[in-house]
């Protein structure tokens, strides 16, 4: 393998890897405070992409102002589905809320099958973005280089809410114990509709930038990327947003280079991902940079 | 205990259930009851959508045989192999048709003609194009060709028209049609003195395909093969754009879609695919043909028919003919009509049904030119 070509998929893995991080953030922070496991983070991505699009084909908003507007809608679409598909089972069992995660991914997906159609649409990328960069023999998109550092202020911001102001307080409080918060004051419908809402945040920057990315638009464009991210986010240790990032970034490496090295292999680098993500459960099952596990009785 | 002997009398009930459902006679009303499956949502629903507008709009131009009445069944497959069979099942066994067509799609055809088989119910199949759709069928039969004609039709092409001698292949192994067709081709090229030089695969679901690209443009082939289907293929052929792949890339009939422009962008500049022999920009067509695109064109205006659309027509006419010359509804007769068809104009040119069930015609040739689909040439592969 030359130099130039292991530098092209050094940066295409990064490219991947943290597109990867970005969607396992999110996955991470509803996990860390709720522990739950949303389903519906594919999803709630997917509908941030098409708000984008939607945007600036319908509205004809510029780029900038139809990314802000999009993520604000996916934002509140996630408060909605916290109210109507979770808090209603804020004290029945973990399992229950999962199972309604489930549920709000299929309802997510086939509606965006009947209202958008299942027919994919093409994505306009602003120039910018996506003129390449070549230098030698190595061909860059610009947007690889604007993922990683989109992905890792992200994970700054999230972690100055979470450990530096009144909410994320809150939140740190409700991760430990959610009735003595209730009892301390903490107003905790409103801080977990504030997780969601940021989550979905999130989920919709990374949607839009996988879109970006990827130029095309499907109801199923969620199902795969969430699928990885979780992967991402369990073998990071699922809860650290350090680890989620670190988590995807480490996956999205080594399924690029599964093909680099050894290139009749690529037809499973999918299966590699689970087989990954089974060995972390066997062997790390808090994941790298994961806490330890507190059995809660 | 209790739980056991009430799963077992339920099982009885349901069988017994099955059995009359399975025995019961055909109801001898008057109307001609067509079934069809297509993948209206989820992955294929671009060809299926089309299909089923081309069997809408045959079922417009003749909805009567036999002086009865032909009313359409159509049930969506959901581009599932599990829920393929079961629609086909819920259309014999609840609606009682007479006879299946569908579906687009070799794996939910195969998935479907497998309970159409076991009926007894004829079905015909619209682009599902792996042989094994057909194999060992006495009652499933299809108007389109198949994959090592279609293999040969591209090598032919490949080798000929554009000069090449390298080829590499970038295929999806979790797809019967794409992994056949890659085979094939691949058989044909190397028979013709071509090399292929690589061969990486992907999976269903995948998006990036960077690392699969950037391998194979370091092998520096003349031609890259993707068997894929359109919404793939076009982000392929927009990441191999951004790689700054300089090889010609070519497809078959899966990307054969009027969207495939709009979609792909000047990243599907230059690109060819094989297909049926059929295509709206095609100059000498028969009057079969000129009469479908003008009245597609009239119903869908600014919306030019396809293919598929084309073919979804032709299934549902070349059904109609032979129920006309079985001069009845009952199935065995129809199958018998319809392994006896012999140049039967269609959209799609002259239909012969060979011994194999499978629909005998040329290899047509598109090139995407100047952002529009072009046909440029019908070629007679050799096997």
């Amino acid at each position: 393998m030359s130099m130039a070509m292991f530098i092209q998929h050094l940066f295409n893995a990064l490219t991947l890897g943290s597109l990867y991080a970005l969607i396992a953030i999110g996955y991470t922070m509803v996990y860390g405070i709720l522990r739950l496991i949303n389903f519906a983070h594919g999803e709630i991505f997917m509908l941030g992409a098409y708000f984008v699009f939607w945007g600036v084909t319908l509205l004809h908003l510029p780029w900038f102002l139809a990314v802000i507007v999009a993520i604000a809608v996916t934002s509140l679409t996630g408060v909605l589905v916290d109210r109507v598909a979770y808090r209603p089972l804020r004290d029945a069992p973990r399992i229950s809320a999962l199972i309604s995660s489930i549920g709000v991914s299929f309802f997510l997906q086939n509606l965006a099958i009947v209202v958008f159609s299942a027919i994919p649409r093409e994505v306009q990328r602003p120039g910018w973005l996506v003129d390449i960069i070549v230098v030698g023999k190595v061909r860059i998109l610009p947007l690889t280089l604007v993922v990683p550092v989109l992905s890792f202020l992200l994970m700054l911001g999230l972690l100055f809410i979470v450990y530096k102001t009144k909410p994320g307080l809150g939140m740190r409080a409700i991760s430990k114990d959610i009735e003595t918060s209730r009892l301390m004051g903490v107003p905790v419908n409103r801080i977990i509709a504030l997780t969601f809402g940021i989550g979905s945040a999130l989920a919709a920057a990374s949607g839009i930038m996988w879109a970006l990315r990827y130029p095309q638009l499907q109801p199923v464009m969620g199902v795969i990327p969430g699928f990885k991210a979780f992967i991402a986010a369990v073998f990071g240790g699922i809860g650290s947003i350090q680890g989620a990032v670190l988590g995807g970034l480490i996956l999205g490496i080594m399924e690029i280079m599964i093909v680099a090295f050894l290139p009749t292999l690529a037809g499973y680098r999918d299966a590699f991902a689970f087989v990954l993500l089974i060995i972390i459960l066997l062997v790390k099952p808090t994941g790298l940079l994961g806490e330890k596990l507190e059995d809660k009785v | 205990m209790k739980k056991g002997v009430l799963f077992g009398v339920f099982a009885l009930v349901a069988m017994a259930g099955l059995l009359l459902a399975g025995g019961q006679a055909f109801a001898e009303d008057d109307t001609v009851r067509i079934g069809v499956y297509l993948p209206l949502t989820g992955q294929n629903a671009f060809g299926g959508q089309l299909e089923l507008d081309g069997v809408r709009m045959a079922h417009e131009e003749a909805p009567a045989v036999l002086g009865k009445k032909v009313e359409l069944f159509v049930v969506d497959n959901k581009s599932d192999k599990v829920e393929s069979a079961n629609a086909v099942k819920r259309i014999i066994e609840r609606e009682k048709v007479h006879a299946v067509i569908g579906t687009y799609g070799s794996s939910l055809a195969m998935a479907g003609g497998e309970v159409a088989e076991k009926a007894g119910i004829p079905m015909v199949g619209t682009s599902c194009t792996n042989p094994l759709v057909t194999i060992g069928k006495k009652y499933i039969f299809r108007v389109c060709f198949i994959d090592p004609y279609q293999g040969a039709g591209a090598a032919t092409y490949a080798i000929n028209e554009l000069g090449a001698k390298k080829a590499a292949l970038l295929t999806d192994v979790a797809n019967d049609y794409a992994v056949g067709l890659a085979g094939f081709f691949e058989r044909s090229f190397t028979k013709m003195g071509g090399e292929i030089v690589a061969k990486l695969r992907y999976n269903s679901g995948d998006q990036d395909f960077t690392a699969q690209l950037t391998e194979i443009i370091s092998k520096e082939p003349d031609v890259l093969f993707i068997p894929a289907y359109f919404a793939e293929g076009a982000i392929i052929m927009k990441q191999a754009q951004e790689l700054g792949a300089e090889f010609q890339i070519m497809g078959g009939d899966a990307m054969d879609n009027p969207k495939i422009v709009e979609i792909g962008g000047d990243a599907v500049e230059g690109f060819v695919h094989t297909t049926f022999p059929y295509d709206p920009s095609m100059e000498d067509m028969n009057p079969t043909a000129r009469r479908f695109t003008e009245n597609w064109r009239k119903k869908h205006p600014g919306q030019d028919p396809n293919v598929n659309a084309a073919l979804g027509y032709d299934s549902y006419m070349m059904l109609i003919d032979a129920i006309k010359r079985a001069g009845s509804t009952d199935p065995e007769a129809i199958t018998k009509a319809l392994a006896e068809t012999r140049d039967f104009e269609g959209v799609t040119g002259l239909t012969t049904i060979n011994e194999t069930h499978d629909a005998e015609k040329p290899v047509g040739i598109v090139m995407i030119k100047d952002g529009k689909k072009q046909y440029v040439a019908t070629i007679q592969p050799e096997l």
